[in-house]
């Protein structure tokens, strides 16, 4: 019979030890680290990066990854664009009763190979089982912690006239989860963009000088994202709508169902501001890796003051962008 | 062919095309000493217009007026009561355009009502609806029949479906509203001046080109087909600078790929089968005779306004001036409420809601940038 | 809410047809459309193929703007 999870899995018990040591331990390793009620860990230099984040995608298998990939990519990056090097993680899990033993095997084994791409390490985790209809499947939450290195951060010394730059192509994450829901019965063959970009982002923040701000555009899309720059920082940003990378295949299923792909959320882009002149070797580090080898820019910081976000549309006008103001979209993250 | 339909929002075809309307529209100024006004009639061509960046381009050459082609934001507030009180009931299933979902009504929205437990669903197809309907026999599925002639043949479409499929437990709450009968009215009222209207592309494809003879035969006004891509709507407004400029009012179809001369004869068909001409409650402008469609009797069984007694009670008055900006009397920024208590994420009447909404287009891309 | 996006008709069926959207594939109903061939590019609204699209008007309209581009020097369209 297929196994599946239960409430005693979570109650402590020998269940709950069986569960742990067959399928998280083996799976993430570090089993010195898990015998405590705590890790111990030894991080180099002083100012270290700390973030969590809860993960409650549906579908939780998707083309192109998994709620596991997603959880440890989506937390590493959000270590990777404040400019920490990510080194270790923990995750909590809230299951359903009744889950698939055999599913949950998958999803951490997308998290540790996920964890080792990204060279991090899982070193704590706690599970928790809700009676059948209490969650649905599986909810995880990653907490990261990462280290900065070289006394290199993004400066946030923002100049009118730096470049802002896109990693890849916008709303592949948002379409390619619309499509696996198959509600709207659209096919998108197109797959999330779940992927851990510390490896890029660390080289940029290495390599090149005047980083001033990364960020990665995940719920809310690449708008909502940059409005929240331009808010924080009071400065204007104008992107060019004819520069701002789409797939053909995003871009008209958004026209057909009324979304604009400027708000489909991402899970492997980060928006990076440059000064001017590290443009070309901003681009020249971005497209020697996978997940950025189709980097362009797509606008500047066009001054220092009112805090907006202006996009020039292709006949030359310019409008306000707005953050996304409520939405229909699905759970996606 | 995809070739050729891109070209629509090519810039190298749209700049041109952008200095010719400028032109045109200065030659304008220079015999008129104003700017021409036109009425684009539909609210996608305010939301395309705004969002294409067109109407910021033009806003100094030609007066661009937005009219009373978004259906959620024409229904009268009684009418949005009812469709939000209908959630109330037990055993129900509520179906709806998404741009429903957040109209306010007097007491609360669709979507308040999701959040407390009811069970109501976003349907991108109404078709979907009477799926929803078979797989769930024990619920009385409402479809909320909101639309112009574009959407009628589909709601036409739901009872055909549902007859056929011998499914009872389905019923449209109809509010429905023609193109005809409220251009008549506005042109009547004679309180906006116009020298003519971008006429909308999808109710055209049912309706055909035929529809309009009345603008120019009885009102002196012309009117141009439009599609709905940047360079479609750049080419209509041209085309109603030269017609003006000539003073010969025509009905000229600048949409001839996808209108037909007689429309869609299917969907006219099977709007004439299933409804009958109705009165309809318009907001801000009251009851006009005719100018909706309503169930045929024969078909009450389908009709939510006699399976299902809603009583909402009086509308709540706010000082909110929707009414007057469908009509195109004043813009929305003439609206006290506008960008102020009244914002997409506080919307207080439909205009502001709705994805054709004029205030929400203006919200969105009209505010400001200077 | 009213879109242009033009829809490829890849595959008929009695009363619908699978539509290719740049891409993205979806099935829309044919009832409005009765002669509609695979290849046939639609209009598609609220689930329903609601006209197809004419290419010969298609590609007049598409020359008819090309004669703005043509009547002015690319230096003039620069400029604006």
């Amino acid at each position: 019979m297929e196994q599946r999870i239960s409430l005693a899995h979570g109650d402590g018990g020998e269940l709950s030890h069986q569960l742990i040591k067959n399928v998280f331990i083996k799976a993430f390793g570090h089993r010195d680290k898990a015998m405590f009620d705590a890790a111990s860990l030894t991080l180099p230099g002083n100012e270290i990066a700390v973030t969590t984040d809860s993960f409650v995608i549906k579908p939780i298998f998707f083309p192109g990854g998994s709620i596991g990939k997603l959880a440890v990519a989506g937390t590493v990056n959000d270590l990777a664009v404040s400019g920490a090097r990510p080194l270790y993680l923990a995750c909590g899990f809230v299951i359903e009763e009744g889950y698939r033993l055999s599913d949950l095997k998958r999803i951490v084994a997308d998290m540790a190979l996920e964890a080792k791409k990204a060279g991090v390490a899982i070193v704590a985790g706690d599970t928790k089982v809700v009676e059948r209809g209490s969650a649905d499947g599986v909810y995880i939450n990653t907490t990261g912690i990462g280290v900065y290195e070289d006394e290199k951060k993004p400066n946030l010394a923002f100049k009118t006239g730096d470049a802002v730059i896109i990693s890849g192509t916008i709303g592949d994450h948002g379409m390619a989860i619309l499509g696996a829901r198959g509600e709207l019965g659209i096919t998108v063959p197109v797959e999330s963009d779940c992927a851990s970009l510390n490896s890029m982002l660390m080289k940029i923040v290495k390599d090149v000088e005047d980083v001033r701000i990364m960020r990665d555009p995940t719920r809310g899309g690449l708008a909502t994202t940059l409005v929240e720059i331009t808010e924080d920082f009071s400065i204007t940003i104008t992107i060019k709508e004819s520069s701002i990378p789409v797939r053909e295949e995003i871009d008209g299923m958004c026209e057909l169902i009324g979304f604009d792909p400027l708000y489909v959320a991402n899970e492997g882009k980060a928006i990076i501001i440059v000064a001017e002149d590290q443009v070309d070797k901003a681009l020249s580090i971005m497209n020697g890796y996978p997940e950025g080898k189709e980097a362009v820019v797509i606008g500047t910081v066009s001054s220092l003051e009112k805090g907006r976000l202006l996009l020039e549309t292709p006949i030359g006008s310019k409008r306000l962008l707005s953050r996304l103001s409520g939405s229909m979209l699905p759970r996606i993250c | 062919m995809l070739e050729v339909l891109k070209q629509s929002s090519n810039p190298d075809i749209l700049k041109p095309l952008l200095i010719a309307v400028k032109e045109l529209a200065q030659k304008f100024q220079t015999v008129y000493g104003r700017k021409p006004a036109f009425m684009e009639v539909c609210g996608s061509h305010t939301m395309s217009l705004a969002r294409s960046g067109i109407k910021q381009a033009i806003i100094e050459d030609v007066n661009l007026i937005s009219g009373p082609g978004c259906p959620v934001c024409v229904t009268d507030q009684h009418s949005i009561d009812c469709m939000i009180e209908l959630a109330e009931g037990d055993g129900r299933i509520i179906c709806t355009f998404g741009d429903m979902m957040k109209v306010p009504g007097s007491r609360q929205s669709l979507m308040d009502a999701k959040i407390r437990g009811k069970d109501i669903r976003v349907v991108y197809s109404p078709v979907d609806a009477i799926d929803i309907a078979e797989k769930n026999p024990d619920k009385d599925i409402i479809f909320l029949g909101i639309g112009f002639e574009t959407t009628i043949p589909i709601l036409a479409l739901l009872i055909k479906d549902a007859k056929a499929r011998s499914i009872d437990n389905f019923s449209i709450w109809m509010s429905t509203k023609l193109v005809e009968p409220i251009l008549r009215t506005l042109l009547n009222a004679g309180d906006v001046i116009l020298d003519g209207f971008l006429l909308p592309g999808h109710v055209s494809i049912i309706l055909g080109e035929e529809a309009y003879g009345f603008l120019p035969q009885e009102y002196k006004i012309g009117g141009v087909i439009s599609g709905f891509e940047p360079a479609e709507m750049l080419s209509g407004i041209h085309k109603l600078l030269e017609m003006v400029l000539v003073k010969q009012p025509l009905i000229v179809n600048d949409h001839r790929a996808v209108v037909k001369k007689q429309g869609n004869a299917v969907a006219k068909k099977l709007m004439e089968e299933y409804f009958s001409v109705s009165d309809e409650a318009w907001r801000g402008i009251g009851t006009i005779p005719e100018s909706g469609l309503d169930l045929r009797q024969e078909y009450n069984q389908y009709n939510a306004k006699i399976r299902h007694h809603v009583n909402p009670g009086e509308p709540k008055k706010t000082k909110c001036r929707c009414g007057e900006v469908i009509r195109g009397f004043i813009r929305p920024t003439g609206c006290a409420l506008f960008g102020k208590a009244c914002k997409p994420t506080n919307p207080i009447g439909p205009c502001m809601v709705s994805a054709e909404g004029s205030c929400s287009a203006y919200y969105q891309y009209l505010r400001e940038i200077d | 809410m009213c879109v242009g996006v033009p829809a490829k008709v890849i595959e008929k069926q009695e009363f619908s047809a699978v539509v290719d959207v740049m891409g993205s594939k979806t099935t829309v109903g044919t009832i409005f459309v009765p002669d509609v061939a695979e290849g046939d590019y639609v209009i598609v609204h609220a689930g329903q193929a609601m006209s197809i699209i004419d290419k010969t008007y298609a590609r007049e309209s598409v020359e008819e703007w090309r004669k703005f581009t043509n009547a002015r020097s690319p230096e003039t369209i620069l400029k604006s």
